[in-house]
C-alpha cells in the first residue's frame, strides 16, 4: 500500500537526518576545527545574504504597515500602529521571513553545491586529500547558519521597522526618534530573546538540512537539482515546526 | 612454483615477484543485497603497472576505493606497504593516503577554486609546516610535468577535458605518491588525447617510480601501460597475465574484451 511505503520513507529519512545531525555533534565539533573555512562560509552566507534580507525586511515592514492602518483607524487605535507593528515585527514576521527568504538562497545553495561536489567526486578527492570533508563542508556550514541567522534577523529587523517607519509617514507625520521610542518601550526581553534564540535553531535547521541533503545526493543533474529543491522545502517546513515548538514552550514558561 | 603471470612477468620486468606494496586478501563487498567482490585477491608490485579489467558496474571502482579507505570491504584485509588499511583509524589513514594518490574519473578537481588552489589542497592539508616558497615550488614542478604551468591562476571550468585531466595527475602527484590508483584515465577523451594521457601517465610513472592500479575499458590503453591485466568478472579475479598472454586465450569470456 502507498501510504504504508509513504510512512516507512518518511520514518526513514528521519531516523537518516537525526543519525546526520548526531554525527555533527560527535564529529563536526571535536577538533582541530576549520576556522579559515568557517570564516570564509560566514562571509558568504552572511554578508552575502544581507542585501535581499534587507530588502524584503525593508518591504515587509513597510506592507505590514499600510495593511495594518485603516482596521486600527476603524477602531480608533491609529497611535498604537508602531508598537504593533513593532511587537508583530520583532517577535514573530521577522524571524519568520527572514529565516524563509534564508532557507531558499542558502539553503538551495548548500544542497546544491554539496550535491553537486558528490556527484563529480569532489568529496571523496578531499577526503584522500587529507581532509574530514564532514568537517570542512558540513561542520563549517551548519555553524556559520546558525551563527549568521540571528545577526541576519535583527538586522532585518531594524530594516523592517524602518520600512514601518516610511509606511506610518505615507499617511501622516511622524518623528523618527519618537517612532522608535514608541516601540522599543513596548518590547521587552522577552519578546526579543525568544525570538532571537529561536532563529539559532531555524539557521542551525536550514544547514543540516541543506548539507544532509547535499551529502546525500543522487547521481545526475536532476539529483543535484532535487537536492537543493528539497533542501528548501523541507528546511521551510522545519521553520514552522520549530517555531510552533518555541511557541509552545514561551508560552509555557510564562514568556507570552 | 611460479604461477602462469608471475612467469609472464619475469619474462617482461626481468624480476620474480618479491616486493608487493599492495596485497589484496580475500575481499567481499556488497551493497544491500547486490554481491560486487568476492573473495577477491591481488598482488601488486613495486614499479608495477596492473591494469584491471571488467565489465560496466563489475566492482573495479569500488575495488580501488577499498584499497585508499574510502569503502570499507565486508570481509578480507588490504595491506599497504605492510599496513592493513581495512583496520586503521581515520589519522592513521590520513597518513597513509599521503603514499597513495587517486586519480579520479571526473577528475573531482574542486570548482570552486583555481588551479595553483586546487594543486595547494593536499599540500597545505597533509603537509600544514611547508614554507610558502615550498610549496610554489612543488606546485611549478607538477604542472611542469603535465606542461600546464600557464594554467595556474585559471579556474577549472575554462579547461578543457584533456587539460583537466592533466591537472588531475599534477593534482595526484604532488604529493609524490609510492602508488597511484587511476579510475578510467582515458574515458571520455579523444583518442589522441587519450594516448597523450597514456604517455604521461607512462613517463611520470618512470620519475617517481610509483606503482599503479589502472582501472580501464580503453583496450589501446590497457596495452600501452599494463605489465599485467587483471580480469575481474562476478566479483572474482577470473584471469591474471600480461596483455599479450589474455590477448591469446581462447576463453571466449576473456576473448570479448580484446575483440
Amino acid at each position: 500500500m502507498p501510504i504504508i511505503s509513504d510512512t516507512r520513507d518518511f520514518l526513514d529519512q528521519v531516523g537518516q537526518i537525526s543519525r546526520f545531525t548526531a554525527r555533527f555533534f560527535s564529529h563536526g565539533l571535536k577538533p582541530k576545527f576549520e576556522i579559515k573555512e568557517l570564516l570564509a562560509q560566514c562571509y558568504l552566507i552572511g554578508y552575502k545574504s544581507f542585501p535581499l534580507v534587507g530588502l524584503t525586511g525593508f518591504i515587509m515592514g513597510l506592507v505590514l504597515t499600510m495593511q495594518l492602518r485603516p482596521s486600527l483607524v476603524n477602531y480608533g487605535v491609529e497611535s498604537q500602529l508602531p508598537v504593533m507593528v513593532g511587537i508583530a515585527i520583532v517577535r514573530e514576521i521577522g524571524p519568520v521571513i527572514t529565516a524563509l527568504i534564508f532557507a531558499g538562497k542558502i539553503g538551495s545553495s548548500i544542497g546544491a553545491e554539496l550535491g553537486s561536489m558528490k556527484v563529480t567526486e569532489q568529496i571523496d578527492s578531499m577526503e584522500v586529500s587529507g581532509t574530514n570533508p564532514f568537517k570542512y563542508l558540513v561542520a563549517t556550514r551548519v555553524i556559520a547558519t546558525s551563527l549568521m541567522l540571528p545577526i541576519l534577523t535583527i538586522l532585518g529587523d531594524a530594516v523592517s521597522l524602518f520600512g514601518a517607519y516610511v509606511g506610518v509617514n505615507i499617511k501622516s507625520v511622524t518623528n523618527i526618534k519618537f517612532f522608535f521610542l514608541q516601540i522599543f518601550n513596548s518590547l521587552s526581553y522577552s519578546d526579543v530573546l525568544p525570538a532571537v534564540i529561536k532563529t539559532i535553531f531555524f539557521g542551525f535547521a536550514v544547514g543540516i538540512i541543506g548539507c544532509y541533503k547535499g551529502f546525500n545526493s543522487t547521481k545526475g543533474t536532476q539529483g543535484v537539482g532535487s537536492s537543493a529543491n528539497s533542501a528548501v522545502v523541507l528546511s521551510s517546513v522545519l521553520i514552522f515546526v520549530i517555531d510552533l515548538l518555541t511557541v509552545q514552550l514561551t508560552n509555557l514558561m510564562g514568556l507570552n | 612454483m611460479e604461477t602462469v603471470a608471475e612467469k609472464d612477468i619475469i619474462k617482461k620486468k626481468g624480476y620474480a615477484l618479491s616486493d608487493p606494496v599492495i596485497v589484496i586478501e580475500q575481499i567481499s563487498k556488497k551493497f544491500d543485497t547486490n554481491i560486487i567482490l568476492t573473495d577477491f585477491s591481488l598482488q601488486v608490485e613495486r614499479e608495477e603497472n596492473v591494469v584491471v579489467l571488467g565489465k560496466s558496474g563489475a566492482g573495479k571502482s569500488v575495488l580501488i576505493k577499498c584499497i585508499i579507505g574510502l569503502l570499507k570491504p565486508d570481509k578480507g584485509r588490504i595491506f599497504v606497504f605492510g599496513e592493513d588499511i581495512t583496520a586503521m583509524d581515520e589519522d592513521a589513514l590520513a597518513k597513509a593516503r599521503t603514499k597513495i594518490g587517486f586519480l579520479f574519473q571526473a577528475n573531482a578537481l574542486y570548482d570552486s577554486m583555481t588551479v595553483r588552489e586546487n594543486l595547494e589542497f593536499p599540500l597545505r592539508r597533509h603537509w600544514n609546516n611547508l614554507k610558502e616558497s615550498e610549496v610554489s615550488e612543488m606546485v611549478k614542478e607538477a604542472l611542469d610535468n603535465v606542461g600546464l604551468f600557464h594554467t595556474l591562476d585559471m579556474m577549472p571550468a575554462a579547461l578543457s577535458g584533456g587539460m583537466l585531466k592533466r591537472i588531475a595527475l599534477a593534482r595526484t602527484l604532488i604529493l609524490k605518491p609510492e602508488i597511484i590508483l587511476y579510475d578510467e584515465p582515458t574515458t571520455g577523451l579523444d583518442p589522441v588525447t587519450a594516448r597523450e594521457i597514456d604517455q604521461l601517465i607512462l613517463t611520470l610513472q618512470k620519475k617517481y617510480k610509483t606503482s599503479s592500479i589502472i582501472i580501464s575499458h580503453d583496450m589501446n590503453c590497457v596495452r600501452n601501460i599494463a605489465d599485467r591485466v587483471v580480469l575481474l568478472l562476478e566479483g572474482r579475479c577470473y584471469a591474471d597475465g600480461t596483455y599479450e598472454t589474455l590477448e591469446q586465450s581462447s576463453d571466449p569470456k576473456i576473448n570479448q574484451f580484446f575483440e
